[in-house]
């Protein structure tokens, strides 16, 4: 059964000049628990649109979303939380006082989790980094590895990564495959990374190739990666596509 | 005659005056009159004689003792003012609590006026905690006004941590800070107004000495139909470092105005003000609801950690 279920999900926003744009366009998509769904696609293509859609964080304007077979297409960003949706953001919120131990605590909730183990796990000493507030005294790559923890420290039935690769060094960027490896072996985690590095890529079960707001493809990876190398990606038809199979060809 | 601190002035005692430790000198001042004291070998407390107030007296090379001169009232329609003077003695290593707690239930004012002035002399530490709180269920105001003045001599270092979080009608708040050679300052306000009540906070710091440095943190969170006025100044006549940074967040029908001035008198003085006033910040909003927390409990969350 799938875990997550998107139909003919649209997203509208208002424009400059109040006319509406679809940012998404009838999204039907399928996620399953225990696997990894990388989505990638160009630059302003509604990837990170389909993340915060199911988030709630941009809700749809058409179609509908359902988690475990329940529709939660009108619940809100603290609802899905609560049901088990997490949301790894692009670009970190700083927060002046707001500090690394109680965001944790906060994001643990219930959890059993470890704090201290989780920023272990990302690369952090608990000792150095919990009493420290995040703020502009954080590197881009800190303020990722917080990011990062946070979603970690939650039982999550999805979680979703926005770019997590963004504005990290090489090292944490090791890490950071190791984070999803060990999160996609030690739990049934569906996790979905939006993404446009080849190494983020490989370790996941399906490809999503979200362009012009609609899902261009969605495949297993090698045949993906087999055409993202042949630079043939303007060629893929606009079509969806069983789960591993490679269609619009 | 010494009257006895009631149950109100107790409970604002634990709210305005807790240090973590028992003082080893004290002086509790309720309702216009002082009502309860203790001295220790080491620090010693007199009235003023020619106005209200107390000399705190620590002499050289006192370490570790903490002197706490909270101030409460129980009533309405008390307006006190008082002028203390605090001597640390060269070499010392002390905590000052001050403050004042007041307790209105009634619909006349109550207003305290608290003038403190502070010598620190040659390498003499000390760390000075102001808290100031109002409550009370009638409806005339609280009203608080401190003067602080504090002057550094050399290689003297202070810790001012002041705090006015809650219940506070109408403070007019002035602190001057002075610093002769290596002196070194780190001030820490925080203040936070609801309704319709006013705060203005002046803090004018001068740096005469050489390699002398300050460092001036104002954290402040306006609600409702408050307003707020900051008034920060620094002044380098020396050698010397100093930083300003003023930050706010306004809410609902708030008004938060905040005025600098950096005046430099000398080529090698490094000054800075920062100032920034802004409503929380979406992205952080977001961010808390994402891991489950409702909107409302995210703005309190933001809020107790920004003025943290």
């Amino acid at each position: 059964m799938n875990l997550l279920e998107m139909k003919n999900v649209g997203v509208d926003i208002k424009d400059d000049v109040n006319n509406n744009k679809e940012i998404l366009k009838d999204v039907s998509l399928e996620f399953e628990a225990g696997k990894i769904y990388v989505i990638t696609g160009p630059n302003g293509g509604g990837k990170s649109t389909l993340a915060k859609c199911i988030m709630g964080i941009m809700p749809q304007n058409t179609g509908k979303i359902y988690l475990d077979g329940e529709d939660i297409s009108d619940l809100s960003i603290v609802e899905r939380s609560k049901k088990g949706i997490g949301y790894a953001f692009q670009t970190p919120a700083k927060f002046k006082g707001l500090k690394v131990g109680n965001l944790l605590k906060l994001a643990k909730g219930d959890s059993e989790n470890s704090i201290e183990q989780t920023l272990r796990n990302v690369g952090l000493n608990p000792e150095e980094y919990l009493n420290r507030s995040i703020d502009n005294s954080f590197s881009g790559g800190e303020l990722k590895r917080i990011e990062l923890a946070s979603i970690l420290i939650q039982d999550l039935k999805l979680a979703l990564f926005d770019e997590p690769e963004a504005g990290i060094d090489l090292w944490s960027f090791k890490l950071l495959i190791k984070t999803f490896k060990r999160l996609n072996r030690f739990t049934d985690t569906c996790i979905v990374i939006i993404s446009h590095q080849e190494r983020i890529m490989e370790m996941a079960n399906e490809i999503v190739v979200i362009d012009k707001g609609e899902v261009a493809q969605k495949t297993v990876k090698n045949k993906l990666l087999s055409i993202l190398n042949s630079n043939d990606l303007d060629n893929c038809e606009l079509t969806c596509c069983e789960r591993g199979e490679l269609c619009g060809e | 005659m010494a009257n006895e601190i009631n149950k109100e002035g107790r409970s604002l005692l634990e709210i305005i005056a807790e240090t973590g430790k028992i003082p080893e000198a004290m002086n509790i001042r309720m309702n216009g009159h002082s009502c309860e004291r203790r001295v220790s070998p080491n620090i010693d407390i007199k009235n003023k004689e020619n106005k209200p107030g107390i000399d705190v007296i620590v002499k050289p090379n006192t370490i570790g003792e903490v002197v706490s001169i909270p101030v409460v009232i129980t009533a309405g329609n008390i307006n006190d003012k008082v002028y203390n003077t605090i001597d640390i003695g060269a070499g010392s290593d002390v905590t000052v609590s001050a403050g004042c707690g007041i307790h209105n239930d009634s619909d006349d004012c109550s207003r305290h006026d608290g003038i403190h002035d502070f010598i620190i002399r040659e390498n003499a530490k000390v760390k000075y905690i102001e808290n100031h709180y109002g409550e009370g269920n009638g409806s005339g105001d609280n009203v608080l006004n401190p003067e602080t003045r504090i002057e550094l001599m050399e290689n003297a270092i202070a810790e001012l941590d002041m705090t006015q979080i809650e219940g506070v009608d109408s403070t007019i708040r002035f602190t001057k800070i002075i610093l002769h050679d290596n002196a070194k300052i780190v001030v820490t306000e925080r203040l936070m107004t609801s309704g319709n009540q006013r705060a203005d906070s002046t803090i004018e710091v001068i740096i005469d000495g050489e390699n002398a440095s300050a460092q001036i943190i104002s954290r402040s969170v306006a609600k409702g139909n408050s307003v707020q006025n900051f008034f920060m100044s620094l002044t380098g006549n020396a050698k010397c470092k100093g930083h300003i940074q003023c930050d706010s967040i306004i809410m609902d029908n708030a008004k938060v105005a905040s005025t600098p001035k950096i005046y430099a008198a000398n080529t090698d003085a490094e000054l800075i003000h920062e100032a920034t006033i802004g409503r929380i910040a979406s992205d952080q909003l977001t961010k808390l609801m994402t891991i489950g927390i409702t909107e409302e409990e995210a703005e309190d969350i933001i809020i107790k950690g920004f003025l943290d």
